[in-house]
């Protein structure tokens, strides 16, 4: 085995090691994804399932063309599909996939912690895709790869990330991840959206944006949920987007060379500004591009590496 | 019939003493405790060795779900009381959250009846507060207190409304009974998975504030100011609680309160330890660090008077889902006598004494048993017989209990009831129910 894991589940129990190995191997599988005929055959033979709980078109796509380019079979199986609509358990559609002989399942669960569930209950690896509000360890990665490129180091980075950091597991892979490689991890927040004991870990939080963006070298906005709004923990979208919508004028009090970032899917005018979404410091859609690149990088350190 | 329990280490919980004797019953009663008496035993009459065993009266578990009836695939009254035989209990009270709820007399003499004719060890039954536990009107409390119950509660959800639990607690008080209180702010407590705290904002599950428990312990404290009726409150858990009640307590307000062995020996850490094993779940979730070391200094200095172990069974599909699906609660009856011995007792956090106590004296009093919870002539001849030293590993696979649910699975041990005795009979012994 390559990586010191067996299942992809958390950035918090992931080693530095196992997610440096990660970021090289994208680094060097990155190129696959320009050449003309996109296939190299890696995992020629392989079965990979995405089993999607929640809908996410860009996640699960991202998963299928990473596992593509390599070679791998892809079954993909949606809450809308699969058994569960007709009552059965995660526990017995997951004990059924591997009866199947699935090489690696790569789910997407709105429950925290199903990914760990999953992984206790079969052989075959477990990337977590998304689990409620726990982590999404890929969306880490990729973020810190596109980090990486572009200001070569993380370290002593200072890292903004602006939003409901509260219900984000985006907000959670990327604060152990960035923290673990040196990197300089604050939230700003509506306090209703900032989790408790964030500063035991040396994150600082923020109520107000404008006194967290100063020195900021990577302005990472997360996608505000609407329905906080509906729980109470937000008195409306529009003081939302008066009060924390990066823009033009927010993001210039970050460095002039600051990077610009967002998961997607964008709320455009309520998180975002749109000047700054397709302004020249955004890397909104690079990050999609490095997202395939990190996912092959997974696959094949988790699949690859046994067979040859 | 006689028994006579020979040479063992008496532990008295009313003297806090611990000396060597021996325990004469006859007829269901204890005739004789001291050094001695054994020999006042008639020919023929049995005899128990309990030479190197700590002889205490028969445990208390005031915090029990038995399950029965309805929700028979969990647990049920032979079981249940399987199940608190091996664990060194003789008397379990048990929660009136069963399908049909116990609102009545005729449930509560079902209850009766069924212990009676199959049961191993005392079963008295709780009656809800309200009727089907929907929090809407009292349940018969008059009725079922003839009928035997030995207090009331909700138990699993608070009584909501404020004016209800004022009327509870007049009405109750007539009865002289207690009103158990689940305290939970429903709304604080909305969809919570875990205690709120760092740990909750790590896994990403939704937390229980230790304010959801403590502001409704205050504003039933403040009723029983206004009632006179007697509160006593389940499986406290924050420390917060503990301030309000010690606040109480200086007013002069009567206020009890038990912990459960797992709020004292176990912290919200361990959900993010296990992976998200769902036996960590447990409604008052398992708290932070100080919660745990407040639970361990209230039974140390004995402000926490009672020991319950919220016994509460469910089988494996009830646990065997993603987190936020699956049931609240642990069984406790088999595993409390060991894991209170190491790691309370053993660790130093409180003595044998204050923790026998608890789960005998302490429970007796709160229920207002007067025969039991001593160990003196004239007491029912109800004994747990205990060995402090024996190693073991917590295995559920030989629980009694119908359920496995338990966050100790795999612990290693030092102590069990080496034997149980009801009413005269040894009803445990030797890893074997002798009934
Ligand atoms: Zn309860």
């Amino acid at each position: 085995m390559l990586l010191g894991t067996r299942d992809i589940l958390s950035l918090r129990e992931m080693s530095r090691d196992d997610m440096a190995l990660i970021l090289d191997t994208a680094e060097s599988l990155r190129e696959i994804i320009y050449r003309p005929i996109k296939k190299v055959p890696t995992l020629r033979g392989k079965t990979v399932v995405t089993f999607f709980h929640e809908a996410s078109t860009r996640t699960r796509t991202s998963f299928e063309l990473a596992a593509k380019y390599m070679s791998a079979d892809t079954v993909s199986l949606s809450a809308s599909t699969s058994a569960l609509v007709k009552g059965e358990s995660l526990k017995d559609t997951a004990l059924t996939l591997e009866a199947m002989g699935s090489d690696c399942i790569i789910m997407r669960h709105g429950v925290s912690g199903s990914c760990h569930y999953l992984a206790r209950m079969v052989d075959a690896p477990v990337i977590n895709a998304g689990d409620g509000m726990h982590e999404h360890p890929t969306q880490g990665l990729l973020d810190m790869f596109t980090i990486r490129r572009h200001k070569g180091s993380l370290e002593g980075l200072r890292v903004v990330l602006v939003g409901d950091s509260l219900h984000s597991r985006v907000a959670r892979s990327n604060i152990w991840g960035l923290s673990k490689f040196g990197a300089e991890v604050s939230l700003a927040g509506p306090a209703t959206l900032l989790p408790e004991g964030m500063g035991a870990i040396g994150v600082k939080s923020f109520a107000r944006v404008e006194d967290a963006l100063p020195g900021a070298d990577v302005v990472m906005v997360l996608r505000l949920q609407r329905e906080r709004q509906g729980k109470g923990l937000l008195p409306s979208l529009r003081e939302y987007a008066r009060l924390y919508c990066i823009n033009g004028r927010r993001l210039a009090l970050a460095k002039p060379d600051a990077l610009l970032m967002h998961p997607g899917p964008m709320n455009r005018g309520i998180e975002i500004g749109t000047d700054v979404a397709d302004g020249p410091q955004s890397l909104i859609t690079e990050q999609v591009t490095n997202g395939v690149a990190v996912r092959m990088a997974i696959l094949y350190l988790l699949l690859g590496g046994a067979s040859e | 019939m006689t028994l006579v329990i020979k040479g063992g280490r008496l532990l008295c919980p009313e003297r806090g003493t611990v000396e060597e004797g021996d325990v004469l019953c006859r007829d269901g009663l204890i005739e004789a405790v001291g050094p001695g008496v054994a020999a006042g035993a008639p020919a023929g009459a049995e005899v128990f060795d309990a030479r190197g065993l700590l002889v205490v009266p028969g445990l208390i578990d005031m915090h029990v779900h038995l399950r029965d009836p309805g929700l028979e695939y969990k647990e049920d009254i032979v079981s249940g009381t399987r199940a608190a035989a091996a664990g060194g209990f003789t008397t379990v009270a048990c929660m009136p959250n069963t399908s049909p709820v116990v609102d009545h007399a005729a449930m509560v003499s079902y209850i009766v009846g069924r212990a009676r004719q199959v049961g191993v060890v005392n079963v008295l039954p709780i009656g809800a507060v309200t009727k089907g536990l929907a929090g809407k009107e009292l349940a018969e409390i008059g009725d079922m207190s003839q009928a035997g119950i030995v207090g009331i509660s909700d138990d699993g959800q608070p009584v909501w409304n404020g004016e209800l639990m004022r009327t509870a607690l007049q009405y109750s008080s007539m009865y002289g009974i207690p009103v158990i209180a689940h305290s939970e702010d429903r709304h604080l407590a909305e969809e919570g998975q875990m205690h709120y705290g760092a740990w909750s904002a790590v896994l990403g599950l939704r937390g229980i504030p230790a304010v959801a428990e403590a502001a409704m312990i205050a504003r039933d404290c403040m009723l029983v100011e206004l009632t006179g009726g007697r509160l006593h409150v389940a499986h406290v858990s924050t420390e917060l609680s503990l301030s309000v009640i010690a606040w109480a307590r200086a007013r002069g307000i009567a206020v009890t309160c038990e912990v459960t062995p797992h709020h004292l020996t176990l912290t919200d850490e361990e959900v993010a330890r296990t992976g998200y094993d769902t036996s960590t779940k447990v409604n008052p979730p398992l708290r932070g660090p100080a919660d745990v070391e407040a639970m361990r200094k209230g039974l140390r200095e004995g402000f926490i008077e009672a020991i319950g172990s919220d016994h509460a069974p469910h089988s494996r599909d009830d646990k065997d889902v993603e987190y936020n699906f699956a049931a609240n609660g642990v069984i406790g009856l088999e595993t409390t006598v060991p894991v209170l011995l190491t790691e309370i007792v053993g660790k130093g956090h409180a003595d044998l004494v204050t923790v026998v106590r608890a789960m005998t004296l302490g429970p007796a009093r709160i229920l207002g048993l007067e025969r039991k919870g001593r160990l003196a002539a004239g007491m029912d001849a109800d004994l747990a017989i205990l060995d402090l030293d024996h190693p073991w590993r917590i295995d559920p696979a030989a629980f009694k209990s119908k359920s496995r649910n338990t966050p100790f699975a795999g612990w290693e041990v030092r102590g069990l009831a080496a034997a149980t005795v009801v009413a005269g009979r040894v009803v445990w012994r030797d890893g074997q129910i002798c009934v």
